[in-house]
């Protein structure tokens, strides 16, 4: 007889446990390198406290019932979770605030698509260090972390979350297309946007501009020729660079269209690529005004790296030679290869 | 890196096959084989693999293809609106529309009385048999009619004429299918055209390449369109 587990879940047996517990074990000696003191919080929140963050995309999926009909939820990342620690804690200590996490969140998912439902997540949160030096310092724990565990090839894609905003406002964009132009672009469907420019009756350099800035990626030249209405973030993004040792601006590429479906970040955002994999294992970025609906108004920022996507990567990089290897030199998918 | 392109393309076979080809020939890669030989499903030499339409946003989902093409008749079926946040949505970048493989989504019943219009009135209800069961469930959700949708993986036409359902929801190019089986478009959905897709870690890892490759495409479309100078 077997008995079914639900999809999106795991057992995970001794072999793949010790591969996950070296991965934890380093990135926890490198969190604790930089000073993040590892936090621990429940898995069960109460969903109204849950729900003062907005999560988007990311939003708590499982909700329950405790024995005085309280509506409890799991949470669905660290961030929220450690906001209301911070907020209720920590009312009066002096800023900054380091704490790192190793703990599992609790996702919706799409059937079939090897989503997990529960997701274990390695994380740091910078509390109280404003941009751009909490944010350097966040990219260079996230860097040194990941060179400690051995990924070879990723990269750190990095954009601002305000930039797309900025650019709709200052060029003029009504308040009701906006929401239409902006959805588009989070699920990166360019024709959609530049469909949606169209009905808008957003003609010439305008619509070019909203079309083609958020397509720019590449090196920190991107940022010296960006136009006049994304100067303000992009110099936030410049500053945060200048401040980045050697070897971790190295890693970093820009993205003018960096959006996360996550709905609580304001300032820079970023993700972590390899080409071993096809999805990104990680990401974070600044949340500056969180921190204020918990009711300790500090600038925030911090990543979270998704365990077992950083393993599948690693095991990709390890084998990443073989039939297909030269034909995709960068991209080498982690999953089974058809021939 | 023996792909010309530096990039591994996920190519759809059936209708949009033969345009996609000439597109890439038209980037100056050597097609030779792609047209001759149907049965081989991998071409490393152009960087180059072939599947149906429908499976080249899993390929390139999962980063199998770099970049693939298929009709936005298969984004829509595979996720489609921002409103299904999350439910089914493909995590693919759609960087351009081709313009080629032109179809569009039709509602169409028998002629005469519309017998869809009759069910609703009479029944509450209409029966609906379409291949795209998710775009035809979203539509008459969005117009506000009850509808009970009847998966088919074939000749979706043969569904009305047997009774089994009051009208379809289906892709058509020219309109011939459904006349020679008597069914009449009712509603016209969308227009659906051949689209570019990239995988979102080599659309930043890849970025000159992917970019060169557009502004390439971007050129042969412009100098193909009727109209232009």
């Amino acid at each position: 007889m077997i008995y079914p587990i639900p999809s999106g879940t795991r057992d995970v047996l001794p072999q793949e446990t010790g591969e996950v517990r070296a991965i934890t074990d380093t990135l926890r000696a490198a969190f604790d390198r930089h000073r993040y003191g590892e936090i621990y919080t429940p898995a069960l929140e109460y969903e109204s406290v849950l729900a003062r963050a907005d999560m988007a995309e990311a939003q708590p999926a499982y909700r329950v019932f405790d024995e005085s009909g309280a509506v409890l939820a799991l949470r669905s990342d660290m961030t929220v979770p450690i906001a209301r620690v911070v907020a209720t804690r920590y009312t009066s200590s002096e800023p900054p605030l380091r704490f790192c996490y190793f703990a599992h969140c609790y996702r919706g998912v799409r059937p079939q698509r090897g989503q997990l439902r529960e997701l274990l997540q390695a994380g740091i949160e910078l509390i109280g260090s404003p941009a751009p030096e909490g944010t350097a310092e966040a990219l260079t724990v996230l860097c040194r972390s990941l060179d400690a565990v051995g990924l070879k090839d990723y990269r750190v894609g990095m954009g601002d979350a305000s930039l797309f905003p900025a650019l709709m406002a200052s060029l003029g964009v009504r308040e009701p297309v906006r929401h239409g132009l902006l959805e588009a672009l989070v699920r990166r469907d360019f024709v959609e946007l530049g469909q949606r420019l169209h009905e808008a009756g957003l003609e010439g350099e305008a619509a070019e501009l909203l079309l083609d800035v958020p397509q720019r990626r590449g090196g920190h030249e991107l940022l010296t020729d960006a136009p006049a209405p994304a100067v303000e973030a992009v110099t936030g993004l410049r500053r945060v660079y200048e401040l980045l040792e050697p070897d971790v601006a190295a890693r970093v590429i820009f993205d003018l269209g960096l959006i996360r479906n996550i709905g609580y970040y304001t300032g820079a955002v970023f993700e972590v690529y390899d080409p071993a994999l096809g999805a990104p294992i990680g990401g974070g970025g600044r949340y500056d005004e969180l921190l204020g609906r918990f009711g300790r108004s500090l600038p925030a920022v911090g990543f979270a790296l998704d365990v077992d996507q950083l393993h599948q990567a690693l095991t990709g990089e390890e084998r990443g030679t073989g039939l297909l290897a030269d034909l995709r030199s960068v991209a080498q998918p982690a999953g089974e290869q058809v021939a | 890196m023996s792909s010309p392109s530096g990039l591994t393309i996920a190519v759809p076979r059936g209708a949009l096959f033969k345009d996609t080809v000439d597109l890439l020939a038209g980037l100056g890669m050597d097609t030779e084989e792609l047209r001759e030989n149907d049965r081989k499903l991998l071409f490393e030499e152009i960087g180059v693999i072939t599947m149906r339409p429908s499976d080249v946003p899993t390929y390139v989902e999962a980063g199998a293809a770099d970049v693939g093409i298929t009709g936005k008749d298969v984004l829509l079926e595979q996720g489609g609106r921002a409103s299904d946040h999350g439910e089914g949505r493909r995590e693919v970048y759609e960087l351009l529309d081709l313009s080629y493989g032109r179809c569009t989504m039709v509602l169409a019943s028998k002629q005469g009385p519309d017998p869809a219009v009759e069910a609703l009135r009479r029944l509450g209800v209409m029966r609906v048999a379409t291949k795209y069961p998710r775009i035809a469930a979203r539509h008459l959700e969005e117009t506000g009619r009850q509808a009970e949708i009847v998966e088919v993986k074939g000749s979706v036409e043969l569904a009305p004429l047997t009774g089994m359902v009051e009208a379809i929801v289906d892709l058509t190019a020219t309109g011939t299918t459904l006349k020679e089986n008597n069914l009449v478009v009712r509603e016209e959905l969308m227009v659906c055209t051949a689209r570019l897709i990239a995988n979102p870690v080599a659309h930043k890892l890849k970025a000159a390449r992917i970019d060169e490759l557009l502004e390439r495409l971007r050129g042969l479309s412009t100098a193909g369109a009727p109209g232009a100078t």
